[in-house]
């Protein structure tokens, strides 16, 4: 009886994978049938050189510039605001989270903000930050920071609703205090969650970072996009664009393929 | 089994008022006496309060009025030493194995890794969960992952056992089994237990001394002695005198229940 039960776990299991497989099989089809779609278009002059070079100039570019090095200090100086963005809004955003979600009133009170921060223009406030933080990195990380840390502190709160109370009074019966709780039930449990708000945050930051380089900056990757598009250097720009793209869908499909894992060590895909 | 291990007396329960409607009167005044080492169980209808009775007895809340003891010393809102509790609902974490989720139970204790390797793998055997020590709660049954929160609640070695409808999600067979389960580890533990219980049959079969309570607000109506042998199992449903057990127990309870469905009388 057991076999039969471990058997038919085994299959729906291979299943399962197989109609992962083909998802992604449909989702590689899309993006390659997209590339390939522009690729014609490219060579058909639809679309014309100057405006935008075919995928296999842009994809050879960016072999070239990686392989010369050209842009290294700008990529790693980008990188590094970006993580730096990334990791303090989301500790923040986390353990702002957290604090928030056991007072109720301070949360009644800030839940509306939060529900219309998105509307407010982060960048508009770039001239102030060049003011107080001066032409550095600060301004750039901090509009980062700022766009980044919201989203962080409304998907923990979100997942800290959903952990079911039986779990804190077990918690409480083996002698947590609140803090121990934290750290050991609450947040555990709402981990698919905070992986969601890492994602989030990961992408705003990526956002405010390069944005911030396009419209004030001397070195990083968004102020060589702009430098470039400024002098008609597609061999620069286009490369540069992809790079990004690159490193934010690998940035982001490591911490998916994290999410899948966890999710399904819990049985909940 | 004689000295008392628990004592209320006079607790009452009343929720304040929320949302603009009245102060719920929960539960009480009510004095029970729980006797070291025996299986005690309490049954009412829906809604008297059993379980809010068991989080005063745990420390999980504080009792409007009246004072509880265990071994002599007064709870009030603090979960005293030496009391686990399972619950209804499926308190395994998800994250953690079984053998994690076990050992949760004793990361607050001060004692060496290696005891508490010791200990955990002595309750994992104890259990039966030993082919399942590297599972998550998700690869599990209902019943499996209740038998994982009994396990971490015994784990601690506690001398009071609180069970709120531990086998209420369960289906019938599986309720006996465990009922067993429990019988055999209130025997080799050695500790009082306190079941919360919507099920007579249960009670009947588990306990050695069951209160009725009242509908809403809850009160001791009816003291029950089993007189049941301490070594038992389910078996004991098979004993002529279980049906006329149940059967007292309903007369009291039925009545209680009609109450809570918002009707009386005495309709057969």
């Amino acid at each position: 009886m057991e076999d039969i039960a471990r058997r038919i776990l085994k299959d729906d299991g291979a299943n399962g994978q197989q109609h992962m497989s083909r998802l992604r099989l449909y989702q590689l089809a899309i993006i390659a049938g997209f590339i390939l779609l522009l690729e014609a278009l490219c060579l058909a002059a639809v679309i014309d050189k100057i405006t935008m070079p075919p995928p296999h100039i842009i994809a050879r570019d960016l072999v070239r510039m990686v392989a010369d090095g050209r842009y290294f200090g700008d990529i790693g100086k980008s990188l590094a605001n970006v993580l730096l963005a990334f990791a303090t809004a989301y500790v923040l955003g986390v353990a702002t989270g957290t604090i928030l979600h056991g007072y109720r009133t301070a949360r009644d009170i800030l839940d509306p903000l939060f529900a219309t921060y998105y509307a407010i223009p982060v960048f508009a406030f770039y001239p102030l930050f060049i003011v107080i933080f001066g032409l550095g990195d600060g301004p750039q990380v901090l509009i980062g920071i700022l766009l980044a840390v919201v989203a962080v502190i409304v998907t923990t709160l979100n997942g800290l609703d959903r952990v079911p109370p039986v779990l804190k009074k077990t918690a409480r019966i083996n002698g947590l205090n609140p803090l121990q709780t934290a750290l050991r039930v609450t947040l555990p449990f709402c981990a698919p969650y905070l992986l969601t708000a890492a994602k989030l945050a990961l992408a705003y930051a990526f956002i405010g970072v390069i944005g911030s380089e396009f419209i004030m900056a001397r070195a990083g990757m968004g102020y060589e996009i702009s430098y470039a598009y400024t002098n008609f250097d597609n061999a620069t720009m286009y490369p540069l664009i992809l790079m990004i793209l690159l490193l934010s869908i690998a940035a982001n499909s490591l911490l998916s393929y994290w999410e899948r894992v966890l999710l399904a060590r819990r049985g909940q895909k | 089994m004689s000295a008392a291990q628990v004592t209320l007396r006079g607790v009452t329960k009343v929720f304040p008022a929320s949302g603009g409607g009245e102060p719920v009167h929960a539960l009480g005044p009510i004095d029970i006496e729980i006797r070291k080492g025996e299986f005690f169980a309490v049954v009412g209808p829906s809604g008297c309060g059993k379980s809010t009775l068991l989080e005063l007895i745990a420390g999980l809340t504080a009792p409007t009025l009246g004072e509880i003891e265990l071994e002599g010393r007064a709870i009030r809102e603090n979960v005293p030493d030496g009391v686990g509790v399972v619950f209804q609902e499926d308190a395994c974490f998800p994250w953690l194995n079984v053998r994690d989720n076990i050992e949760f139970g004793l990361r607050q204790k001060k004692m060496g890794t290696a005891e508490k390797a010791r200990r955990v793998a002595a309750v994992i055997d104890m259990m039966g969960l030993r082919d399942f020590a590297r599972s998550y709660p998700a690869q599990l049954s209902g019943g499996m992952r209740q038998r994982v929160c009994i396990a971490r609640t015994i784990v601690a070695e506690p001398r009071l056992i609180l069970l709120d409808e531990p086998f209420g999600a369960l289906d019938q067979q599986t309720r006996l089994l465990m009922g067993d389960e429990m019988l055999r580890l209130w025997r080799e533990t050695g500790a009082t237990v306190f079941l919360i219980t919507h099920a007579l049959d249960e009670a009947a079969m588990l306990a050695d001394r069951i209160v009725v309570m009242s509908a809403r607000p809850g009160r001791a109506i009816d003291l029950v002695e089993t007189g049941w042998p301490r070594e038992r199992d389910s078996r004991i449903v098979e004993r002529e005198n279980f049906g006329a057990l149940t059967s007292r127990l309903w007369k009291t309870l039925r009545e209680e229940s009609l109450k809570t469905m918002g009707r009386t009388g005495s309709s057969t």
